[in-house]
């Protein structure tokens, strides 16, 4: 079954368990007369069900199951991976520091939106500071000027505090996308390795 | 809706579709399509989900001559239906007072 496929390369009890699950669906949904291709087309696209399955399993999860399907490997593999660990295990760091720079740089983005909306909102509140001084001082012009720039800055501070807020939830889709998309590597990984 | 709240109100839906009687997968799904719709993987979330925190417990039954998991509700279960009609009690009481004010005003 296609379904059983794209769950191989996830740990042995959690897919075994997914599995019974859904043909126990399937089944049930035969014994009320649906034919076997509109029962297993009813429980959805296998890509979708994949997904969701893999949202579902933490990474650490995946990663362990990994590490401990390796544990059956030939001597002369064990003696491979050692020797070649100057190269691997660089590799490795490499690709974790890719992912790592990937998210801080989406959320760099953020944090930077977020400031210019907090020195826009400062700037406001500095400008009404400046004209009250200016004012007091019996600078009607330049307090005026003052008051203006406050609005304008307060004008774009509210702008900027909707565009960020739209930003950060993109932001947290666009982590949440590629935190799947390595997990369903990992998966694939496993596939061709069996 | 709102994510979290959705997933509330999904937990105790299906809580409340084995109270009377224990039930299975299929079941449950069928008996909340009228009022809510819910896709497989999601009930093996919630049905996880409920387990963990004891509000049920599954037994293997044959039926039919394969095997079919069937879920029973716990007395905390029952306790979380119970909890869930005071709270929206409360809420229903907001929601009147919120629609009344709204239409004095205009």
């Amino acid at each position: 079954m296609e379904l059983k496929e794209g769950l191989s390369g996830l740990p042995q009890d959690e897919s075994e368990e997914r599995l019974a699950f859904y043909s126990e669906m399937i089944d049930d949904r035969m014994e009320e007369g649906l034919s076997e291709e509109d029962a297993v087309g009813g429980i959805g696209a296998v890509d979708t069900i994949v997904s969701q399955i893999v949202a579902d399993i933490p990474l650490t999860k995946l990663l362990k199951q990994r590490i401990m399907s390796k544990k059956r490997l030939s001597a002369w593999k064990i003696v491979l991976i050692v020797l070649g660990s100057p190269v691997w295990l660089s590799l490795l760091i490499a690709v974790f520091a890719v992912i790592l720079a990937l998210y801080v740089s989406i959320w760099a983005v953020i944090i930077a939106l977020w400031a210019v909306f907090v020195s826009f909102a400062s700037c406001a509140l500095g400008s009404v500071a400046v004209a009250v001084i200016e004012f007091a001082h019996g600078g009607v012009h330049t307090g005026i000027a003052a008051i203006g720039a406050g609005v304008v800055c307060a004008g774009l501070s509210i702008f900027m505090f909707c565009g960020c807020k739209l930003a950060t939830k993109g932001a947290l889709l666009l982590t949440k996308k590629i935190t799947l998309n390595i997990k369903k590597y990992f998966i694939k990984k496993d596939k061709d390795n069996e | 809706m709102d994510a979290q709240l959705k997933r509330g109100l999904l937990d105790v839906c299906v809580l409340a579709a084995i109270k009377s009687e224990d039930s299975y997968g299929y079941r449950i799904i069928k008996d909340m399509k009228p009022y809510i719709e819910l896709s497989e993987s999601t009930l093996y979330t919630i049905l996880k989900r409920l387990e963990t925190a004891d509000m049920l417990t599954v037994r293997t039954a044959e039926h039919d001559g394969r095997l079919r998991k069937y879920y029973r509700i716990t007395d905390v279960g029952k306790k979380r239906i119970e909890d869930f009609k005071d709270e929206w009690k409360e809420i229903l009481s907001i929601y009147q007072f919120v629609i009344k004010e709204d239409d004095t005003l205009g």
